[in-house]
């Protein structure tokens, strides 16, 4: 049941190394729609995953069950030496309730929707939580969260709030306040899917230089370009289990199995309206200019 | 967005657009103008009837009683604004009450909402005046009306602030959650001072409501605006003279209290965009 038999240390990685993620024996229903099937996954520092699938296939929830965002319904989750197993049918106590929130801490989510805070300036989105969670001194979170708008190259909008900014721009803050816990790896749901095509590389270039930078990251996109160029491993999720799994080149240039053909066949369509209008035999109508 | 007013147009602007800024200026004056006009026909109608309909009364001198009248204003207020803050607290509580897991503290919200939402405000005064000291609990007249309208108004405002509570997007809370904030910062932090923002029109606007419900005070004997009234125009038979004078400052009373929940509102919506 549990160990991921496609997972290797990264080249970062010396040898002999401990996984930083360590998901085993995953199970996940909502009501009786059986979600997550036995998934296993590992993960060493310094690696990028990519998780690709149809929508449904289950591989948001498989991320959201990581930092507990959802509650597993079976298998545990390993974050850094912080273990916890799924306890759906009761409710957690004190002890575990901690430990929860240590894995969230070491586990970043960056999500689709951003969600950064309203009523809050992005300098005040990015110090709340070591302010509150990890007593660091404001002045000195101040000056973390500067550096991490740096990264990303927001340092001018420090004292912006979020609804004045573009959609790559709340991305990026949004990556920035995850940076500022710190994290051991980095959780990113469709970081790009509600952007405007024309923002999408901003936060793409972000997110590579981190994965050039050796962040630990597991990656749910449908950016095949991203995941070519990032990705250790791509790992195909259908029907709440991965069917193939290999470096990039492998899943996403040469897949084997016949559902990530189709998949991908189906996405290439999708992203290029002329091949599209290829299958269904229309036209296509060269763009005027 | 200050000092983005036009003022006039500037010089090199085509022609075009000055025409247009300036037809939109003429148009949004003759609008006002024509409102206002409105406004001043039907009430002048109105207040005109009444004084053709009203028997002159020899007896009556409004310029006396006017300042005993307005002396009422103060104890309204004190009543409304006392109320309102004490009704916001009990409706943040029962809000969370009403949300919460807990079959205790959800049964108990749900109870006082049910309970004060389903019997008349009149009743809940009469209750603690004249029936609490049945069982040896007396309380004066104006703690008691202060004690019912904010229990009242908590009432109805724990709903406004369940669904304002409601109403503040679950990915605010997942982000809050991710980022490893303990349950209660979650609520503090995020939850709150958003769902602060989404009722503060409702408050508002209960706020209004609750400056004339304050009269039913009246009937255990508080000095307020409409007790005052009554009063005042009982000693010359005039009291249909003097509650039409203390409906129309109630009147005031809310049309300035509705200037100042536009101006709350405006600020609210400004936080968002720029401090």
């Amino acid at each position: 049941m549990s160990g991921d038999p496609y997972a290797r240390p990264g080249a970062l990685t010396p040898a002999g190394a401990e996984p930083i993620v360590r998901v085993s024996g995953l199970e996940k229903y909502y009501g009786r729609n059986h979600v997550l099937r036995g998934v296993n996954l590992d993960v060493y520092p310094g690696e990028t995953i990519c998780l690709i699938g149809r929508s449904g296939s289950g591989k948001s929830t498989l991320l959201r069950c990581i930092n507990f965002l959802e509650e597993p319904s079976a298998g545990s989750i390993e974050v850094d030496g912080v273990l916890l197993a799924a306890a759906p049918t009761r409710k957690r106590g004190p002890d575990e309730l901690e430990q929860c929130r240590q894995i969230r801490t070491r586990a970043q989510m960056v999500f689709q929707e951003f969600n950064l805070f309203p009523h809050l300036s992005v300098i005040d989105n990015l110090i709340l939580a070591p302010v509150l969670v990890n007593g660091v001194a404001r002045d000195q979170a101040i000056a973390t969260a500067e550096r991490f708008l740096d990264v990303v190259g927001l340092r001018e909008k420090r004292d912006e709030f979020p609804n004045r900014l573009s959609g790559g721009q709340k991305q990026r803050v949004a990556i920035a306040r995850a940076l500022t816990m710190e994290p051991k790896v980095l959780l990113f749901d469709e970081p790009t899917s509600a952007l405007d095509p024309t923002l999408v590389g901003e936060v793409l270039l972000v997110m590579e230089d981190l994965a050039h930078e050796g962040s630990t990251m597991i990656v749910v996109t449908h950016e095949m370009a991203f995941a070519r160029e990032a990705a250790d491993r791509v790992y195909f999720i259908d029907e709440g289990n991965f069917v193939e799994v290999g470096p990039p080149e492998q899943v996403i240039d040469a897949p084997r199995d016949e559902r990530t053909q189709r998949f991908l066949a189906r996405l290439k369509s999708r992203q290029n309206p002329e091949a599209v209008a290829e299958v269904a035999g229309i036209p296509v109508v060269p763009a005027p200019g | 967005m200050a000092g983005k007013e036009l003022v006039g147009s500037p010089p090199g602007l085509p022609p075009i657009v000055v025409a247009i800024e300036a037809s939109g200026r003429r148009q949004t004056l003759s609008f006002r103008a024509r409102f206002f006009l409105t406004w001043a026909v039907i009430v002048g109608a109105v207040v005109l009837l009444i004084v053709v309909a009203t028997k002159p009364n020899p007896r009556f001198h409004l310029q006396d009683w006017l300042p005993f009248i307005v002396g009422g204003v103060g104890m309204t207020l004190v009543l409304s604004i006392s109320s309102i803050v004490i009704a916001v607290f009990l409706a943040v509580f029962g809000a969370l009450g009403r949300l919460s897991t807990n079959p205790v503290f959800n049964g108990a919200a749900s109870l006082y909402v049910s309970l004060v939402r389903g019997t008349p405000l009149i009743v809940q005064i009469l209750f603690i005046y004249l029936g609490l000291p049945a069982v040896g609990v007396v309380v004066p007249a104006v703690p008691t009306g202060i004690i019912a309208l904010s229990f009242n108004y908590g009432a109805y405002l724990t709903e406004v602030f369940r669904a304002g509570i409601q109403a503040v997007p679950q990915g605010q809370v997942e982000a809050a959650r991710s980022l490893g904030l303990p349950e209660r910062q979650v609520l503090r932090r995020i939850v709150l001072p958003q769902a602060v923002r989404i009722v503060t029109p409702a408050v508002a606007n209960d706020f209004i409501a609750m400056t004339k419900d304050s009269a039913l005070v009246a009937t255990i004997g508080v000095e307020e605006l409409f007790l005052r009234a009554q009063e005042a125009g009982r000693p010359s038979n005039a009291t249909f003279q003097t509650i039409a004078v203390a409906a129309a400052i109630y009147w005031v009373m809310t049309i300035v209290l509705s200037l100042f929940q536009a101006r709350l509102e405006k600020r609210m919506s400004e936080g968002d965009r720029k401090r």
